[in-house]
């Protein structure tokens, strides 16, 4: 399973990608492969405003629906065009082109609420049991 | 791995959509040992059992399967079941969400000149499904299977184990059932899974069979049928034989159909990317119509979105456009035929 050390995580598997006020955001390896085959995505709009650890949109696989959580609080700037057109992207390409939304932080202090990978590891350890 | 009916149950292997493609195109492997195996024996079973469902069982030819419904009182739908008349037994094969239930109804009404047994827990069924099913089995078994007819069954060894051999299943495919002894399973699942590689078998698991069954448009208990819904709402008609002899709920089946005008089954297509999901609402205006009772996207159909939906009458017909409620959205969908997929034959 591929988990990129610089980046941050939840324990509900969004990733995060900081830089400066602004973050990009998508679901971990772990994530997508959990979920399986993922046929629909759906984001807040840019423009809306979304709250840490609220959730702010869906992920569905062929079975199961699964909400996504914002990891930060902020306004999203932008929406992966690409992955509501064909989102096997996410399943493909988690740290990649399968990124879910671009984002302006409100409160860039948040990110002490996140995880490290050496913290999101752990997480998915328990999980995997 | 899933707890399933008292079973750990594989929802997916390599994934439901690689799964769905082989079923749909070669072959698929399926351990569906966690349904509910009960025979029957003594004089008196097919007169028992066509007391207790929609369908005819006395008709049944020697290796015949057919498809029924046990109903309650109501014409309510107890459980869906293949009932299997072998050499000398009756095989009731049941869902295991529905087997103790099942098993302690038919038991209250056991009569004198019926034996029934439980064998679930002693026996395995391995379903092959595809179009290239029969290409891996017969090499396998000394049974003719090209001259087994479509819901009969025979009896033989595969791959050197003794089982009974149905040509049925829940995929819309060609396909095979095994029934085997619970012991020889897991050395039969291999030999196959060795073999099956000359055709692309591929393990599929329950989220796969979901699928499948309701592209081919076949219910599934707690869905399309249940203890509140008839087999004449699931739009089960042809197995309804009104004419037979009196069983449970002949009376209230008899009166729905006369009466006529009672919500029902539907197949649904939906315009845009949301899936319909099991309990979203549907609409015709301002006016709540019905829900959904199964939804998915249709791989056979390139992904659209199809669903089934329990509607009044006035919004059952084919051609009817519908919205589906997801999450406070609106969708459009229409009411379509059942099924959605046929097999090209």
């Amino acid at each position: 399973m591929e988990l990129p050390q610089d980046l941050l995580y939840t324990k509900e598997h969004e990733w995060v990608k900081l830089d400066g006020t602004s973050a990009i955001i998508g679901i971990t390896d772990y994530a997508q492969s959990s979920l399986g085959d993922i046929v629909y995505v759906e984001m807040p709009k840019a423009g809306v405003t979304v709250e840490q650890f609220k959730q702010m949109g869906v992920i569905e696989s062929v079975k199961a629906v699964s909400d996504i959580f914002a990891p930060l609080s902020g306004t999203i700037t932008h929406v992966n065009g690409d992955v509501e057109n064909d989102p096997a992207k996410v399943n493909s390409e988690p740290y990649g082109g399968g990124w879910l939304v671009k984002m302006t932080l409100a409160d860039a202090g948040q990110a002490k609420n996140l995880l490290d990978a050496a913290a999101y590891q752990k997480v998915v350890d328990a999980a995997a049991g | 791995m899933s707890p399933f009916g008292g079973f750990l149950m594989p929802i997916q292997y390599a994934g439901i959509l690689d799964e769905h493609r082989a079923v749909r195109t070669a072959a698929g492997m399926f351990d569906l040992s966690h349904m509910g195996q009960f025979v029957a024996t003594g004089e008196g079973v097919a007169r028992w059992l066509d007391g207790l469902t929609v369908n005819a069982v006395e008709t049944m030819k020697p290796n015949q399967a057919r498809y029924n419904i046990f109903t309650n009182e109501h014409g309510g739908a107890r459980d869906d079941a293949i009932i299997y008349r072998l050499n000398g037994r009756w095989l009731i094969v049941v869902n295991a969400a529905n087997s103790e239930k099942m098993w302690r109804w038919l038991i209250s009404r056991l009569p004198a000149d019926v034996t029934l047994v439980d064998r679930t827990a002693d026996f395995a069924l391995i379903a092959i499904q595809g179009p290239r099913s029969l290409e891996l089995l017969q090499p396998l078994t000394d049974a003719d299977l090209s001259a087994l007819k479509y819901y009969y069954a025979t009896e033989g060894t595969v791959a050197g184990v003794p089982a009974e051999i149905a040509r049925t299943g829940y995929t819309g495919e060609d396909g095979f059932e095994l029934f085997i002894a619970a012991g020889a399973a897991q050395q039969l699942w291999e030999t196959l899974t060795r073999e099956g590689a000359r055709v692309g078998l591929q393990p599929a698991g329950l989220g796969a069979r979901d699928v499948l069954r309701l592209e081919a448009g076949m219910p599934l208990y707690g869905h399309e049928l249940e203890e509140d819904i008839t087999p004449l709402q699931a739009g089960l008609d042809p197995f309804v034989k009104l004419d037979k002899p009196g069983f449970v709920g002949k009376e209230a089946l008899a009166r729905q159909r006369a009466g006529g005008g009672y919500d029902r089954i539907v197949g649904m297509t939906m315009d845009g990317r949301a899936p319909a999901r099991a309990g979203y609402s549907v609409w015709r205006g301002d006016e709540r119509v019905g829900e959904i009772r199964s939804g998915s996207p249709a791989p056979a159909l390139g992904g659209k979105n199809i669903a089934t939906a329990l509607v009044r009458a006035d919004a059952s017909a084919p051609g009817t456009v519908l919205e589906v409620e997801i999450r406070g959205q609106r969708h459009r969908a229409s009411v379509v035929s059942l099924p959605f997929y046929k097999r090209p034959r």
